[in-house]
């Protein structure tokens, strides 16, 4: 059986592939050396792997879009924590490595728990690009997935310089030298000016409050990066992470944010062969906000705090350029890791846990605290319901993502739990007998009778976080040309019962199969084989005279560094199986001037 | 009651790691059951025959109804009675490190020394070493704060430093002397020390109790005088003499709850 690599046959099951709008139709799947095909000759067919996926549910591989998997603050939470090491440990196979760690898992252990739960595709959340080596080598040793990283750029020296002046084309020029530099897939922007000002122990409050030295505003910097991002056609929109994050209130400034780029056009310039799919498998968003959980706070204090989700889901409901991911809170212990410093300290104030903090020179800064969420706590009860409300409220799930920001509001082995209070609203009052009050009484959630069908949760976990990040090309459906990465769930769609959510929750932790490229890599949660996943990044290229002039910039300031400009980039022994995606090549970017 | 003896056949090597050694895990087994279990030596798995003789007088009714006996030298056997939940284990000589780490009820009671890490993260049950024992006792244990919750720890002998480390509930009594750090980041529960105490006595502390019957060498400085009392009682025990009493630790938090007596020079 199986002496062509790669090539399957998944036969009868039903199918749930968002882009190409087959809602749970009884389908075979064909897949030929690692890709989907539309069919497979019948010599073929002789030497495939078959499935029998009869009364199961098929969908294509996971995509989490949001993850914070692999670089230094990871690392950081894992070796502040030895206290979730020693209780979540995993023995040695003949096939698979060891590994520990229950919020920060080792990265072995994270990807063969990604790939056990039906992940094949994951996307580390944000990399200082001076800890770009250390994100890949951590991604360079994760097994089975594939991976890229998001840059840090929100509070970038050259970046504030360069929008500052407002010279959104040497910006762009640095974007790109940046990307390619260190491998990085798309940027993103943590706490825009604030994290900047966190260096004199203070952040920004207001959009339109410029930082210290640099004098730019967060509105600058979100309209400028969104601009360079959209100027270059990078695959992914501006991914944000709002300023006032964790703050009381904060609802409004995540709205006001969202608006910022409103009239942009996405563009995405990537020259990549396209998976055929019905829909466009093309991102409409022009920004994608991170973890909307934490910014959709209402109230002014934490005694008046409530959800501010119905607020903020009010306005994306009106518009088409915005996609979100939840970073929802589904209770336990979490490591809450960001780039944004100053969040950091406010939660060290507020739990007095042991608590991280560093400056990456002329870059941007992070903070790692651990938490646990209780039911018992009225906070963390209104967190639990603006995490479902976010998913719940915004109509079109092609607006969102579901994500537990792993692992700051919880950690993605809990997505089935999510899933299942996502599915079924007698999940939700179950739990909501056991929180504290406020979970409902200070938010719309008990009020929502909606539930995810199997195809909207195809659209929220594969579907969209692909389109979104503009990995739908290969990834998120299962057209002819889509890689072969497929999740078969025990799942009979006839026969679900939402509402026996020990058994969808169980289901959905340990699907019958993993597919990745066309071969099994995990059955029933148990790992059968162990191949090396991809690294993507985007290659952005800009006028050569524009990026002389910038590079001279670069070299100048190149001083405040502690590191030397050759030591600056990461090589490309870094990368295991890099794929390098070619944006806005010479051709084009000669003739747009 | 089935009582179940183990004798030590030779001096061990690599350290073993016992947590098998349980009236959970013997409960209901005979002999040769009972000698197959396994446990970790270094990166093998071995059975309890490979180091101990075995004696049953039969296969208990229960964990309750189970009574461990242990002879020889154990001070390289670690983890034993790790997490029991009832009857007792008696152990005739020194014990190795991590002894009734978790336990939840029943009682180990120990005639030698005890290592480090005795009754680490303990929620029930009694601790009763008769010897000295090594540090970290009913402490948490690496990167956590939260240390014993229940239960009681007595050591007739001395103990080394942090103990009680992150202690949470249950009490600590030593008979004689401990070292630095006693008590550190506890936030409940009681802990009493007949003898001296060298130095960072409730470091950090935000909640629970103190006693210290003799010296504290050199006390934290976060600790303010609240007031002295005659024959001050710790929880259910009765303390004589005067004592000093101090509120702490104000180092870590402005709104301290630790108490801490210190027996008036």
């Amino acid at each position: 059986m199986a002496a062509l690599t790669g090539t399957a046959i998944i036969r009868n099951g039903s199918v749930f592939d968002p882009l190409n709008g087959i809602n749970g139709d009884k389908k075979d799947i064909f897949i030929r050396e690692g890709k989907v095909v539309p069919s497979l000759s019948s010599a073929e067919q002789k030497d495939s792997l078959v499935i029998d996926a009869r009364g199961k549910t098929v969908m294509p591989g996971g995509v989490d879009s949001h993850s914070h998997v692999a670089g230094t603050k990871v690392n950081a939470g894992r070796l502040m924590r030895p206290e979730d090491h020693y209780k979540s440990v995993r023995a040695r196979t003949a096939l698979t490595h060891s590994g520990s760690g229950y919020t920060v898992p080792s990265v072995y252990k994270q990807g063969y728990d990604y790939a056990a739960m039906g992940y094949t595709t994951v996307f580390e959340a944000a990399m200082p690009p001076l800890e770009a080596r250390h994100t890949h080598e951590e991604m360079r040793a994760t097994p089975i997935l594939d991976m890229g990283a998001y840059m840090v750029l929100g509070n970038n020296w050259f970046i504030m310089r360069y929008l500052k002046e407002g010279d959104i084309e040497k910006a762009a020029a640095y974007t790109s030298w940046m990307l390619r530099t260190h491998k990085g897939y798309g940027i993103k922007c943590v706490n825009p000016a604030g994290v900047e000002n966190w260096g004199w122990a203070r952040n920004v409050s207001g959009l339109d409050e410029p930082n210290i030295h640099f004098e730019v505003t967060p509105r600058e910097l979100i309209r400028g990066l969104a601009e360079v991002n959209e100027m270059l056609g990078l695959p992914m929109s501006l991914h944000l992470h709002a300023n006032n994050l964790g703050h009381p209130g904060n609802w409004e400034i995540a709205r006001d944010s969202l608006m910022i780029t409103s009239g942009m056009e996405a563009r995405n310039k990537s020259q990549l062969e396209w998976g055929e799919t019905q829909k466009s498998a093309r991102r409409r968003q022009t920004v994608y906000l991170a973890h909307a959980q934490f910014s959709a706070y209402g109230g002014t204090s934490w005694r008046d705090f409530c959800s501010g989700a119905a607020d903020l889901a009010k306005y994306i409901n009106q518009v088409d350029d915005v996609v979100i991911d939840s970073g929802s809170v589904p209770f336990g212990p979490a490591t809450t890791m960001t780039g944004d410093g100053p969040a950091q300290h406010d939660l060290y104030m507020i739990t007095g846990q042991k608590w991280s903090n560093t400056d990456v020179e002329l870059e941007c800064g992070s903070g790692v605290l651990p938490l646990v969420y209780m039911k018992s706590s009225p906070v963390h009860s209104v967190q639990w319901a603006i995490g479902l409300e976010v998913m719940l409220l915004i109509d079109d799930p092609w607006k969102t993502i579901m994500t537990t920001d792993h692992p700051n509001g919880g950690i993605f082995t809990q997505y089935p739990q999510l899933l299942t209070w996502l599915m079924s609203k007698k999940a939700r009052d179950d739990t909501a007998k056991e929180c504290h009050k406020w979970a409902y009484d200070k938010s719309t959630l008990g009020g929502v009778d909606r539930e995810l069908s199997l195809y909207e949760m195809a659209i929220v976990t594969r579907a969209n976080p692909a389109r979104t990040i503009g990995m739908a090309y290969r990834k998120g459906h299962l057209g002819a040309g889509a890689d072969g990465d497929v999740t078969i769930y025990d799942i009979d769609p006839a026969n679900l019962n939402p509402n026996d959510t020990s058994a969808l929750t169980a289901k959905l932790a340990r699907p019958g199969y993993t597919i990745k490229d066309g071969r099994i890599v995990a059955r029933q949660g148990e790992i059968v084989s162990v191949p090396d996943g991809r690294r993507f990044y985007c290659q952005p290229y800009v006028d050569e005279d524009l990026e002389k002039d910038m590079l001279k910039d670069v070299k100048d300031w190149f001083k405040y560094y502690t590191v030397g400009f050759a030591n600056y980039p990461v090589p490309d022994k870094y990368l295991k199986n890099p794929v390098a995606i070619p944006v806005n090549q010479p051709l084009e970017a000669v003739m747009r001037r | 009651m089935a009582e179940i003896i183990l004798k030590i056949r030779e001096k061990i090597g690599i350290m073993v790691e016992a947590e098998a050694i349980s009236p959970e895990s013997f409960a209901g087994k005979g002999k040769e059951e009972i000698e197959a279990l396994l446990v970790w030596q270094g990166p093998e798995k071995l059975p309890l025959s490979r180091f101990f003789d075995v004696e049953a007088s039969g296969p208990s009714a229960s964990p309750e109804e189970t009574r461990i006996i242990m002879q020889g030298d154990l001070s390289r056997v670690k983890r034993i009675g790790e997490g029991m939940k009832a009857g007792s284990i008696e152990i005739d000589g020194p014990a190795g490190m991590h002894l009734g780490a978790e336990m939840v009820g029943g009682s180990i009671l120990v005639k030698g020394n005890a290592g480090s890490w005795s009754g680490r993260e303990m929620k029930g049950g009694l601790l009763h070493i008769k010897g000295n024992c090594g540090d970290h006792v009913g402490s948490a244990y690496r990167g956590s704060w939260r240390g014993m919750t229940g239960g009681q720890i007595i050591v007739d002998g001395n103990a080394r430093s942090q103990l009680g480390g992150g202690l949470a509930g249950g009490q600590i009594t030593v008979e004689g002397d401990v070292e630095n750090f006693c008590g550190i980041r506890q936030s409940g529960g009681k802990i009493l020390v007949r003898g001296s105490a060298v130095r960072g006595v409730g470091a950090e502390m935000n909640g629970g109790a103190i006693a210290v019957c003799k010296d504290i060498l050199q006390p934290s400085p976060g600790f303010v005088e609240t007031g002295r009392e005659e024959d001050p009682k710790l929880g259910e025990v009765q303390l004589e003499g005067r004592f000093v009493k101090y509120a702490g630790d104000y180092a870590l938090s402005k709104n301290a709850k630790g108490t801490l007596y210190c027996r008036e020079v």
